[in-house]
């Protein structure tokens, strides 16, 4: 079996956020990098579908500037076999970004392309779907669980109030929600391995697109609250503010 | 002129609730430039509710009808969406699970810029204007999409406005198409439970509730305000196997707007924080009188919460009943 993670690189989810001055970015200054959280639930479902398959090969693919490269290491890090590096800057429209992707999993054989449900720093939530839109291919989005068996998938995905159970057949795109399983860390022997496996890298360039970030800003600040009083004493206090002042009871 | 077309969420032959909110976001965009709003129902045969989407906005609502609506079909839908697209400025959709997992095919199948998870919509000028939360609401992003554009709408962010339309009928042609992904059904889950991205109140419990075993506590909170509000958690209870991972506020969870959030034993981490940050009120139960948690709270009680939610649940109850 033949599996693709697409993968992106992302602020700690612990970061601060301080604009830059341009005023539509973020100010890396300090921040610390990692891969995306989701992104970590399918390199672990690629890497046990393929133990669990007894073979085939896993590949990172990560679309960005030079340091994608040590993110893509920590993938490499935990198991996955080989890298591909598509070198270039991505669009704010994430239709050009997918279709970049796209182009490079088109015909490459893969029976499985993983991505994470979404990206913690811009929230797109649409490079999968849309990647297998392009490919014409069968995408199910935020699964919480992956079963593959004689070349069909069985997946579990949670809508408000329930769990949506689907079927579709591979090859097919798949995004992983929180929930699929517990990505393993990268051991010792494997951060020394990472270091000696293929990474190859393409050159690309992603379309400018349809969408201009006209602005990036903090949200506003909430007003100072205040303490109530403390312990059980403080509820009716509570109670009153919350239904004469607040109007939420 | 910004037609908008806006498409419904249909599960088991009932609309599903937020299409009036929907709609009024979807005029939002039209008014600006004289623009007409259609609806769009996918469904097997007659939906319950949709009635009433003259009143909520909806200058015609057009029905595809197709027995592989009888489920979500992703594949059906965006299919249906792409030969209607011509005459549309905007795509609207709620960004539920299903709307999120929908716009995105719409948008490639067009060839039109997706927006997801949107607060504020406008038109202006040859663009749709979006705001939206990003880095899980740290941070807002203002973007303009050119040309048609797919937009999903966040539940909560608008409310319902009469707008006494006519939503005169239609019928769409569901075209030819290949169904790539089979859905087979809705599991309910057990609990019934409200998801804590739709509730009013959102209780949430973190690792000062000391063991899995008092998350009791905070459903008794929750059954208190009788069906409108929803037991949530942190990360941190929840990688520690306390919650199920789709009860997690927060970065890596979810996003919520709830009228009243009541954090319970949480200190208030930065990616929690971003998570809640939106809710109307936000009431902080805590020992630690110094935890970050009680600098966005607007009201605080500082104490032991064994003490302090019994009494509170108490007080829930004797206020709904009067």
């Amino acid at each position: 079996m033949k599996i693709a993670v697409c993968l992106r690189r992302v602020p700690d989810t612990t970061a601060k956020i301080v604009i830059a001055g341009s005023g539509t970015v973020i100010d890396e200054t300090g921040v610390k990098f990692v891969p995306n959280p989701y992104d970590e639930y399918a390199i672990e479902a690629a890497l046990s579908l393929k133990e669990k398959a007894g073979g085939g090969e896993t590949v990172v693919v990560a679309l960005g500037g030079d340091a994608v490269q040590e993110t893509m290491r920590t993938a490499l890090a935990m198991g996955i076999d080989r890298g591909v590096h598509l070198h270039g800057t991505p669009s704010p429209d994430g239709l050009e970004n997918a279709r970049v992707l796209a182009e490079h999993l088109r015909g490459a054989g893969y029976d499985v392309m993983l991505f994470g449900k979404f990206a913690v720093d811009d929230c797109g939530q649409q490079t999968g779907a849309m990647v297998a839109e392009l490919l014409e291919l069968p995408c199910a989005t935020a699964v919480t669980k992956l079963d593959i068996a004689a070349g069909r998938a069985t997946v579990e995905r949670e809508v408000e109030g329930g769990i949506e159970q689907a079927a579709c057949a591979l090859p097919a795109v798949f995004t992983c929600d929180k929930g699929l399983n517990n990505p393993r860390l990268p051991s010792l022997k494997g951060i020394m391995a990472a270091k000696k496996k293929p990474l190859e890298v393409t050159p690309v360039a992603p379309g400018a697109g349809s969408v201009t970030v006209a602005a990036l800003a903090l949200p506003p600040e909430r007003a100072a609250g205040r303490i109530v009083g403390e312990g059980a004493a403080a509820v009716p206090a509570l109670m009153q503010l919350l239904t004469t002042e607040a109007k939420v009871i | 002129m910004a037609n908008v077309l806006a498409v419904l969420e249909v599960r088991n032959a009932v609309l599903r609730k937020g299409a009036a909110e929907l709609l009024a976001a979807a005029r939002r965009i039209a008014d600006a430039s004289g623009g007409t709003v259609d609806a769009l129902i996918c469904s097997v045969g007659p939906v319950s509710g949709s009635d009433g989407l003259g009143a909520a906005g909806a200058d015609r609502v057009l029905t595809a009808q197709h027995a592989v609506f009888a489920n979500y079909c992703p594949d059906g839908m965006a299919a249906t969406v792409a030969t209607l697209t011509n005459a549309y400025r905007a795509v609207v959709v709620a960004a539920t699970a299903t709307g999120k997992d929908l716009a995105p095919r719409i948008a490639a199948r067009i060839g039109a810029p997706c927006a997801m998870d949107v607060t504020v919509v406008d038109s202006r000028g040859e663009s749709i204007r979006v705001v939206r939360p990003v880095y899980a609401g740290k941070a807002l992003q203002t973007v303009d999409l050119a040309g048609t554009a797919v937009v999903a709408v966040r539940p909560g962010a608008y409310a319902a406005v009469p707008a006494g339309k006519a939503g005169t009928p239609a019928v769409v042609t569901v075209p030819a198409f290949t169904k790539r992904l089979d859905v087979t059904g809705i599991r309910t889950s057990d609990k019934a439970a409200l998801d804590v991205a739709e509730a009013r109140v959102v209780i949430s419990g973190g690792r000062g509730l000391g063991d899995p075993k008092h998350f009791a506590l905070l459903e008794e909170l929750a059954a208190a305000f009788g069906g409108e509000a929803a037991v949530g958690a942190s990360r941190a209870v929840v990688d520690a196997g306390w919650a199920e991972h789709g009860a997690q506020v927060g970065q890596t969870g979810k996003t919520v707007s709830p009228e009243l959030y009541i954090a319970v034993g949480i200190s208030g981490a930065i990616q929690h924080l971003a998570g809640m940050r939106t809710a109307k009120v936000i009431v902080a139960i805590n020992r630690d009188k110094d935890a970050p948690i009680f600098k966005i709270a607007d009201y605080g009680i500082v104490g032991d919460l064994f003490e302090v939610v019994p009494a509170l649940t108490a007080a829930v109850r004797v206020a709904k009943a009067h």
